[in-house]
């Protein structure tokens, strides 16, 4: 067999110079990163250098314009918009990243298995993952509301599930190509174990493209929850999120107030641009790369 | 959420299209008989949902609420408490393709009734965002593809921007400007139908489709300028073939298969997205009732809704994923496509 001959030449880590996440992203892939890295910096710290509680409420102060008390003014109950916006930023990321890290847990292992025991645990995976994806998450979490009653825990927890089809279909046709290569033949000639070639071989060999895609599944699940917590289903008040203040704002706008509910959104779409260039870039990234 | 899901969809379905090896017509028996198979699992999730909350089903599907001996019994009656749970899902299923989706417990009145009252209003919110979709998108990409420059580039960048925007956000946003502090559109209700419908639903459905537009035109400019780059029409160009036959001949012709394919799944993908919209702008179709039944646990109906939903959708995909195979020469069922 030629298999030792092809071994030395398959693709090794080793053999790729050392670069660090950033690199090859471009000058909007790094932006966004920053911008990402800033936002998390907000939701770690913010809470605690806030100008005002977050929650206190004081109905003569309702609607109160910015000033230097309250940089972006009040809302309906009298609380401090500027500081709601800094406390709702932490909800806003963890939420999204509870999904984004059980979807993709979840898919890799899936898209995994299937790859490597073929034949039927393939096929009945695919259809499990295909009839998941007949379920939108909104629907998914929609469905949780109506089961559980409101609240993040079940909101994320079916979007984890809703959104497990996306990675585990990326994983498993990206590691179902690095399967077919000829040094997962040869690791497999030397008696290697399944568990070990496809945890310590195929999967750092399509981390890459699982880290972009997750990192597109965070801006969607970014915007599921903000949704669903602008409907009410997701966080409840009084904590501050960035979704539910936008619903909170909606009375404000019928009265002409609309600066808690823009100052929100704002904040969303930032985010979510931030996050989807990002990953776009790292799946241009990682395409160009394999 | 839809547009990006969408190309991962097309994506894996490339995977999977590679795998008939067969004629058409095993085809289109393999892809119903996967319809068929995908609908039973949803359908199987849809009504084991039931089984899923805390307590007992009976004790679910009441809430608390104080009814009445009769109603209780009549609970019973209708999801077969009496029997084991997949003669249940069985009975309930049967019951489901005569049309009967059970009866509503706060409103006591059939739930196919209560649905047909409001399934227009979803119907047309969606048949408004997807012409929407495909004129805005389809128009915008392609100028942007064909003709290169600052101004192409300008609304690709806005493209990429209004992509970042969530469907609820772009609604309170033109709800404000529109309705509120200019007043050219009404900010809430379905109107009297006819042009006042569309009046009505002129906000909702931009709310609705803009994510999906600006994918749609992404997608068409990056196709459109991958044609114009590929050497058979560089090669027309060198010969001297007038522009616009080239582009309709050869340029629009390639790229029209996968963007109309992907388009196809960006409006199928609006479903859900409708939900919200519908919500925010109070339009009494689906979608609110949906919102309005979980809220006041109304299960029956719920699961009505949601078994309506996934079912379109897996339908909607289907019929895309074939017309696709069956439509474009260049998929051979026999070969392996590209």
């Amino acid at each position: 067999m030629t298999t030792t001959s092809i071994v030395t030449q398959a693709p090794s880590k080793k053999m790729r110079p050392r670069l660090s996440f950033i690199s090859g992203i471009g000058l909007t892939g790094q932006i966004s990163f920053w911008v990402i890295i800033a936002v998390a910096l907000i939701a770690a710290v913010g809470p605690y250098i806030v100008p005002a509680d977050p929650n206190a409420v004081d109905l003569e102060y309702a609607y109160y314009p910015p000033s230097q008390w309250f940089w972006l003014g009040t809302d309906a109950s009298g609380r401090d918009i500027f500081s709601r916006l800094i406390v709702g930023s932490r909800t806003a990321l963890l939420g999204p990243l509870a999904v984004v890290a059980m979807a993709t847990v979840l898919g890799t292992v899936l898209g995994l298995v299937a790859v490597w025991f073929g034949g039927w645990v393939d096929a009945l995976i695919v259809r499990v993952i295909d009839a998941i994806f007949a379920f939108p998450g909104i629907l998914v979490a929609i469905l949780a509301t109506a089961l559980f009653g409101a609240g993040l825990p079940a909101a994320t927890i079916a979007l984890s599930i809703a959104y497990t089809p996306y990675i585990a279909r990326i994983v498993r046709s990206a590691a179902l190509r690095e399967r077919n290569l000829p040094y997962i033949s040869a690791l497999q000639v030397q008696g290697r174990h399944g568990f070990a070639i496809s945890a310590r071989h195929i999967l750092p060999n399509v981390s890459g493209l699982i880290v972009a895609n997750a990192t597109l599944c965070f801006g969607l699940a970014l915007i599921d929850l903000a949704a669903l917590s602008f409907i009410g289903f997701g966080v409840q008040p009084p904590t501050a999120d960035w979704g539910a203040m936008v619903g909170g704002g909606m009375s404000g706008i019928l009265q002409g107030e609309p600066l808690e509910a823009i100052a929100a959104s704002v904040l969303i779409v930032i985010t979510v641009a931030a996050v989807n260039t990002l990953g776009d870039r790292l799946v241009q990234r990682s395409e160009s790369r394999a | 959420m839809t547009d990006t899901s969408s190309t991962r969809a097309i994506a894996t379905r490339k995977v999977s299209r590679t795998a008939s090896l067969a004629p058409t017509g095993a085809f289109l028996a393999r892809r119903v008989g996967g319809l068929l198979g995908t609908m039973f699992v949803a359908s199987f999730v849809v009504f084991g949902a039931l089984y899923l909350a805390p307590g007992s089903p009976l004790s679910f599907l009441t809430q608390g609420r104080s009814v009445t001996p009769e109603a209780i019994a009549q609970l019973e009656a209708q999801y077969h408490l009496d029997q084991p749970f997949f003669m249940q899902y069985l009975i309930w299923l049967g019951g489901v393709f005569k049309g009967d989706l059970g009866s509503s417990i706060i409103f006591g009145d059939s739930v196919s009734n209560l649905l047909s009252q409001r399934i227009g209003n979803t119907a047309l919110l969606l048949l408004v965002a997807a012409v929407l979709v495909l004129l805005v998108g389809l128009a915008v990409g392609l100028f942007a593809g064909l003709k290169p420059g600052v101004f192409s580039e300008s609304v690709m960048v806005a493209a990429t921007a209004a992509m970042a925007v969530p469907g609820f956000v772009a609604a309170v946003v033109l709800m404000l400007v529109f309705a509120v502090q200019l007043g050219w559109f009404p900010s809430y209700g379905m109107g009297d139908g006819g042009f006042d419908s569309i009046w009505h639903l002129t906000l909702p459905a931009v709310a609705l489709a803009i994510t999906s537009i600006a994918f749609v035109a992404r997608l068409t400019q990056n196709a459109i300028r991958s044609e114009m780059r590929a050497d058979h029409v560089q090669t027309a160009i060198s010969r001297g073939l007038p522009y616009r036959f080239i582009v309709q001949r050869h340029v629009i012709r390639n790229a029209a298969m996968p963007v109309l394919t992907a388009a196809g799944l960006t409006v199928a993908g609006l479903i859900a997205g409708s939900v919200i919209i519908e919500q925010i702008f109070q339009l009494g179709g689906l979608g609110q009732f949906l919102i309005d039944s979980v809220q006041k646990k109304d299960f029956p109906v719920v699961q009505a809704i949601c078994l309506i939903y996934v079912a379109t959708f897996i339908v909607l995909n289907t019929l895309i994923d074939i017309a696709y195979t069956l439509l474009d020469p260049r998929v051979s069922l026999g070969k392996k496509a590209s």
